[in-house]
């Protein structure tokens, strides 16, 4: 691990009981969900992580203790270093904590995390769907959501599949 | 059919001040189909008299789902997507999953593909900074400029499709190297543009750099400063046009961009003039990087010779059992990546564009998120915007330079 992450490594498993590992030269901090504000703005204050590069979430669907992690990606103009945050998030009733009041630009983030994954933002600003249209139903981006797709015709499956076309009687 | 849902004022009370509920202000709404708005964008403006008050982006219009689908395919195959998102830094964006895709495998691409790829994303940089510099000017009505910058930008696509036979949707990068070497005629080709455009800049410049009419439109007008730009993580010419000389590419360096010399205009007014006046700048500096690269451009291979991930050349399909059965693998079931998580960014001309990749060790990517400059960019319009007449939210629209592709993936 680079030098320079040891004292935020040793800081953040001290105050938020962190976890860190390291991959192809990227440290990652495993931070629990209750915390993640609190880290977020000791890393913007104390380490000078003044941007937040990335956010967003990833789904590892059958497994529902945590179902999601929330990824953060930092980086700092000052050591120009990225430093990955990650706080999981349990399946049955996904909710988590805005970074909004840290960093304002996790506003449309967080919005697109909620359209996408279905995981709603505490005391988020704005909460409505950005990408898909407002009355949609599902939230696309999750493993468990059917990627949609017209079956192809062949002669045999031919006149199941023309019955269910809407213009389907012949 | 699902029915068109419609927002009431109500719904969206947090989002405009008081007056709006009142009738003293208006709310208006201006696109998605709008010619000053460079795409499907939807901004819903509240305005007193002709002022705006604030102003909601409303994007999504051209959402087609591109994290999703590359879900469901394999890497290589998963990779022309990537070309669809920022249609104006195609091959920036090629470039941004190749090197997460070889910083996750290892792969390492030779020093020739390296030369070939900074020179195309310089070109491709310099490409949508001209397609910026007319429809921006366009917006502001100078006619003349745009003409210009679109027949400059031809000699460039012509250059793409000399090297990969397609002018925009190359997917010429491809993990591990390049899909196959340039073409003789390519260093011709370039150093002719190279000499071409100094001259064509200067005829911009003395259009617009001290045309009273094109002043009037741009100084002072869409400010912005360093930490609210940092606060909202906007990045590229808007952040340099504040003073900050942040730049992916001098910072944390990619595809050996650290050996060539080059500088990163800054401005400090951050305005559209000084906006104007970094990318202007940018373009001779992207000049620079390619002329040296030409220069130094090493023989050899252009790509990786792991044949696990990298196909084998036509040439010894023929002759070699297992570079057969290497092909029909690679093209088949695809690779299968150590499971992990990397980010790369890269500098698109809108600022900071970054892929991040996670593998569980499958053939597909397990989730691929595009970072994308746009968004704060978009985001951080009613910031620059408020305060300003209409008119001038269509130039500061045009000023950060936004594509709605890469917006809304």
């Amino acid at each position: 691990m680079d030098s320079q992450f040891l004292p935020i490594v040793q800081s953040c498993t001290e105050k938020f009981g962190a976890k860190a590992s390291e991959f192809r030269g990227e440290v990652t901090l495993l931070i629990p969900a209750e915390k993640i504000v609190e880290a977020c703005r000791t890393l913007r204050d104390d380490f000078a992580f003044d941007m937040l590069s990335v956010e967003t979430a990833v789904d590892y669907y059958p497994q529902t203790e945590p179902r999601f992690h929330i990824v953060y990606i930092l980086y700092s103009t000052i050591t120009h270093s990225f430093l990955n945050l990650r706080a999981p998030v349990g399946g049955a009733d996904p909710e988590i904590d805005t970074v909004e009041t840290v960093w304002p630009s996790a506003n449309w983030r967080e919005r697109e995390i909620w359209d996408l994954f279905g995981i709603r933002f505490k005391g988020h600003s704005d909460l409505r769907r950005i990408m898909m249209p407002p009355n949609w139903e599902g939230h696309p981006l999750r493993k468990d959501y059917p990627l949609g797709y017209e079956e192809v015709e062949f002669t045999f499956n031919y006149k199941e599949i023309s019955l269910q076309k809407p213009r389907g009687q012949r | 059919m699902r029915e068109i849902h419609e927002f009431t004022l109500d719904e969206l009370r947090h989002l405009f001040s008081p007056r709006a509920q009142t009738g003293e202000t208006m709310v208006l709404n201006m696109g998605p189909q709008h010619p000053s708005t460079h795409g499907v964008l939807r901004l819903i403006v509240e305005l007193d008299g002709e002022i705006v008050v604030n102003c909601v982006p409303d994007i999504g219009y051209l959402h087609t789902g591109i994290e999703k689908n590359m879900e469901s395919k394999t890497y290589q195959k998963a990779e022309v997507m990537t070309d669809r998102m920022d249609y104006l830094f195609t091959i920036g964006n090629n470039l941004a999953y190749s090197l997460a895709l070889e910083k996750l495998t290892g792969l390492q691409p030779p020093p020739r593909a390296d030369a070939v790829r900074v020179i195309l994303t310089e070109l491709s940089r310099i490409q949508s900074h001209l397609i910026w510099i007319g429809t921006s000017s366009l917006d502001l009505a100078a006619m003349s400029v745009f003409l210009y910058a679109f027949r400059e930008r031809e000699m460039i696509l012509d250059i793409f499709e000399l090297v990969s036979g397609q002018r925009m949707m190359t997917t010429y990068i491809r993990p591990g190297g390049l899909w196959r070497d340039v073409p003789a005629e390519f260093d011709g080709m370039v150093r002719k543009f190279l000499d071409y455009l100094p001259r064509r800049l200067d005829e911009y410049e003395a259009l617009l750099t001290k045309n009273p009419l094109f002043l009037d439109r741009t100084r002072g007008i869409g400010k912005i400063d360093t930490a609210t730009c940092l606060q909202w993580n906007v990045t590229g010419p808007v952040l340099r046009a504040t003073g900050l000389a942040h730049d992916i590419r001098k910072s944390n360096p990619y595809s050996g961009i650290e050996q060539y010399d080059f500088n990163i205009p800054t401005e400090t007014s951050g305005d559209i003039y000084a906006r104007y006046k970094v990318r202007v700048a940018e373009m001779r500096e992207s000049l620079k990087i390619i002329r040296q690269a030409l220069d130094k451009m090493p023989y050899g291979p252009v790509r990786d010779n792991n044949r696990k991930y990298v196909p084998p050349p036509r040439s010894e399909i023929g002759v070699s059992m297992e570079a057969l059965i290497h092909h029909f693998k690679l093209w088949t079931e695809g690779f299968t990546p150590p499971p992990g998580a990397v980010y790369t960014p890269v500098e698109s001309p809108r600022g900071e564009l970054g892929a991040f990749l996670e593998s569980n060790g499958g053939p597909k990517p397990y989730r691929i998120h595009f970072r994308t400059p746009s968004i704060p960019l978009l985001q951080a319009l009613p910031l620059m915007a408020k305060g300003h007449f209409v008119a001038d939210l269509v130039g500061i629209i045009g000023s950060i330079d936004i594509v709605l592709g890469d917006t809304d993936r």
